[in-house]
């Protein structure tokens, strides 16, 4: 790891403990060596602790659908060759082992190379994207001038193993969902971006931990300077979340895997560990983004109220990382899913333009950063309602014509 | 495994139908087992992109040679046979030949038991409208979520058919003159607590999933099933109500005791399958009328006629045809007699199959997710379908 900004010695001890973990593990080498030795640990702890991350988020998952639908999951697995149960905790064990002893069938006639790189090449590439997340006020793995843009170029590159995996198993399913999922990245590839942007122009750095270091402060005290604490920053950030779920597939975006259209869609011919590659690909990609958005708009590592510092700031982070991953598995539980068409149509004529005004609104709000006290009511009413005006336009175009009806009896 | 090696059979699963004017057609055989075909059914599409321009309906991989067994076996052990017609609303198969059976034998039916059988017939419309609302949303795409709570209805109701019947699904409940065991006082209570509790339920769910835009989206405008489509082909039910057409044979034939029990019928103006769905919704608040009068009213006496015959049972020779409004449609049942102990022929009109038969004109046009949910609107049960 590089040395962050931040003095090092200032901190805590807490707060340091992983730093202090690492040299201790590293001190016994040779100064030459510890630049690479300190990477390839970097790269570990982020193996391991989102490797665990997401066995614990299946599990999660399942539970929290099944509280959702009144039904408790997964509770019989527990610690293997004993009688406690621990509420399901093993399952995450037992799905592990169920899909590393299944075959791997390859069918006859797919492109067995293409098909097996597919599942690779996506866990790779969702695995890069970790690396210029800051985690903590002195966790930040690679320090990034472009790391904003480096994530990005990460992570559009997996829908690209997607149209591989549906391109390589030669199967009608797979095909189709492959062409949905090429349909879904260009359309949410951009209003994902134009979402980001407002964020990069306010806080003038294209660095993770710049736009963590442009959220300090408090408001009246107790405010944190979160941008999603602004009109603007609001706004981009539903925007955010509603093009992060499309493109890491999620409901109610799932269409490359719809389970009620396409049987398993690009997955369907993939079986045993192939199969669990791309489970975890997606669980990571999906952590990814909700990381991503926990530091583009939450305020990264910070904590929420001031007298909370004592708290160590990889702890907020993780916490703010789960919440938001709750939410999405929130949405899972609730919501049906788009048609391809509407799907392609609310990313083009809602997000876009929406995102596109956002951009204005987060400019104008930049060039108002200098008002005094007394304008500052007129600066946040003017921009809500520049966010809101938009929303609600826009949204009625795109609901136009839907409307519960009401019906005659006979 | 050679990718240079000319595709064989299993590997021209990308096989392209050749179309001079349109380009490359995708053939998909969707089925007959896939997530969303509600059984052993299979749905030949071809596919332009993602649009349909061609559907074929595939069945018969559950047929079960019903009819024949029908006219081979005596009329009362047909009876259990008609449980597995629709197997989610044995209560009305039961009725629907119980009807037949007494048209052509002449048989009285006591009040108690024409009161109980309108009870069950409501309850079991209330089982497979709940059910058809969770499958459809289900096929929506929801998770699961709403199939979860309509299944924790439907197994309440179930628990009562098991109380009252000894089996779930396969009720096997009524007789030839009135039903087969007289309903408990206690069952009773568990019925007006359940049709107490009922309207809440849905309360919920249309609270849940009824406004939601991407609902509205999926769902209106798509399989759009004109009146005039829909009365030529045969259509029945909440399929043909949805559409506009005010038939119910609940008020048409006002078998039973019907004409007693004030309901209304909801029709739609569209005919899409928001309506249809709409349609099912408000056919179970009616039904939840019916059943508080029903129960209000319940009579004493006995449930089955003591003249009724079970052994030896042969009516005199003649025909009849017994139907009723089942919850997919005119379940019904025509039997001819020659006085023997078996029928001589012996038909079911089964509404799940008339009312697939429009499949093709509902989806062409849409896409393969809609032809989906379309199917799940249309309420098919293969047991039925397929005989």
């Amino acid at each position: 790891m590089n040395p962050p900004a931040a003095d090092p010695l200032s901190a805590g001890l807490l707060e340091r403990l992983p730093l202090l973990a690492r040299d201790a593990l590293t001190s016994g080498l040779p100064e030459p060596w510890r630049w690479v030795s300190n990477s390839l640990l970097a790269i570990l702890a982020i193996i391991v602790v989102f490797s665990s991350l997401f066995a614990l988020l299946t599990l999660a998952e399942r539970k929290v659908l099944a509280r959702v639908q009144n039904r408790p999951g997964p509770n019989r697995a527990g610690l293997p060759l004993t009688r406690f149960r621990l509420g399901g905790l093993g399952q995450p064990l037992a799905d592990g082992i169920k899909m590393l002893t299944k075959e791997d069938i390859v069918p006859r006639g797919a492109d067995p190379v293409l098909h097996f790189l597919a599942p690779v090449v996506l866990l790779a590439l969702s695995l890069l994207t970790f690396a210029v997340l800051p985690y903590g006020r002195l966790l930040v793995p690679v320090e990034l001038e472009a790391g904003v843009l480096y994530f990005f170029a990460a992570g559009a590159a997996t829908e690209l193993a997607l149209f591989m995996a549906g391109w390589a198993s030669r199967n009608k399913y797979s095909l189709l969902a492959a062409m949905r999922a090429l349909a879904q990245l260009i359309s949410y590839e951009l209003p994902l971006l134009l979402a980001v942007v407002p964020v990069v122009l306010l806080a003038g750095s294209l660095s993770t931990s710049g736009i963590v270091a442009a959220q300090a402060g408090w408001d009246l005290g107790f405010l944190p300077r979160w941008f999603v604490l602004t009109p603007w920053g609001f706004a981009s950030f539903l925007i955010f979340l509603t093009a992060a779920l499309a493109e890491s597939n999620r409901s109610p975006f799932d269409l490359p895997e719809a389970e009620s259209e396409l049987i398993a869609g690009h997955l369907t011919e993939y079986s045993g560990f192939k199969y669990a590659l791309f489970f975890m690909a997606e669980y990571l990609g999906m952590t990814a983004l909700a990381g991503l958005g926990v530091t583009l708009f939450l305020g990264g590592w910070r904590e929420p109220l001031p007298f909370l510092e004592f708290v160590p700031s990889y702890a907020w982070f993780g916490l703010k990382l789960l919440a938001l991953l709750f939410v999405f598995i929130w949405i899972r539980a609730t919501f049906p899913r788009l048609r391809i068409d509407q799907l392609t149509r609310l990313a083009w004529k809602f997000l876009v333009p929406l995102a596109l005004l956002n951009l204005g609104t987060a400019a104008l709000w930049a060039l108002t950063a200098g008002w005094g006290p007394a304008l500052q009511p007129l600066r946040w009413l003017g921009a809500t309602a520049l966010v809101a005006g938009p929303f609600v336009l826009l949204g009625r175009g795109l609901t136009a014509g839907l409307r519960p009806r009401t019906y005659r009896f006979a | 495994m050679n990718p240079a090696a000319p595709p064989s059979r299993a590997g021209a699963s990308v096989r392209a139908v050749q179309d001079p004017f349109h380009g490359d057609l995708l053939e998909v055989s969707m089925g007959p087992h896939h997530p969303s075909t509600h059984g052993v059914f299979r749905m030949i599409a071809t596919l332009d992109g993602e649009r349909i321009v061609r559907l074929k309906p595939v069945f018969g991989y559950l047929h079960r040679n019903h009819e024949k067994l029908g006219e081979s076996t005596s009329y009362l052990a047909s009876m259990p046979y008609t449980d597995r017609l629709d197997y989610l609303n044995s209560m009305t198969n039961n009725w629907a030949y119980a009807l037949a059976v007494e048209k052509l034998a002449g048989q009285a039916v006591p009040e108690r038991a024409e009161h109980v059988r309108i009870l069950l017939a409501e309850l079991t419309r209330l089982l497979n409208h709940t059910c058809l609302a969770g499958f459809l949303l289900q096929d929506t795409g929801c998770s699961g979520t709403p199939l979860m709570y309509a299944f924790r209805e439907r197994e309440a109701i179930l628990d009562l058919f098991e109380a009252l019947s000894g089996s779930r699904m396969m009720c096997n409940f009524q007789r030839f003159g009135g039903c087969r065991v007289d309903p408990s006082p206690a069952w009773m209570e568990a019925v007006s607590a359940l049709v107490g509790r009922y309207d809440r339920f849905l309360d919920e769910y249309e609270e849940l999933i009824t406004g939601n835009e991407i609902l509205l989206a999926r769902t209106q405008g798509v399989g759009v099933l004109p009146a005039a489509l829909a009365i030529n082909a045969g259509i029945t039910g909440p399929m043909l109500r949805a559409s506009g057409v005010n038939h119910d044979l609940r008020r048409v034939d006002g078998y039973g005791l019907y004409p007693r029990f004030p309901f209304r019928i909801p029709l739609g103006d569209h005919g899409d399958t928001y309506d249809r769905y709409m349609v099912r919704m408000l056919e179970m608040r009616e039904s939840l009328g019916i059943l508080r009068a029903v129960l209000r009213d319940l009579p004493g006496g006995p449930i089955i006629d003591p003249k009724a015959k079970l052994r030896g049972f042969r009516p005199k020779p003649g025909e009849a045809y017994g139907r009723i409004e089942g919850p997919k449609g005119e379940i019904g049942f025509y039997l001819v007699s020659d006085g023997g102990p078996n029928p001589y022929r012996y038909r079911v009109r089964p509404p799940s199959l008339i009312n697939l038969t429009v499949l093709e004109d509902l989806c062409l046009g849409h896409t393969v997710a809609d032809a989906v949910i379309i199917l799940g609107s249309i309420d098919i049960v293969l047991g039925e379908v397929d005989r």
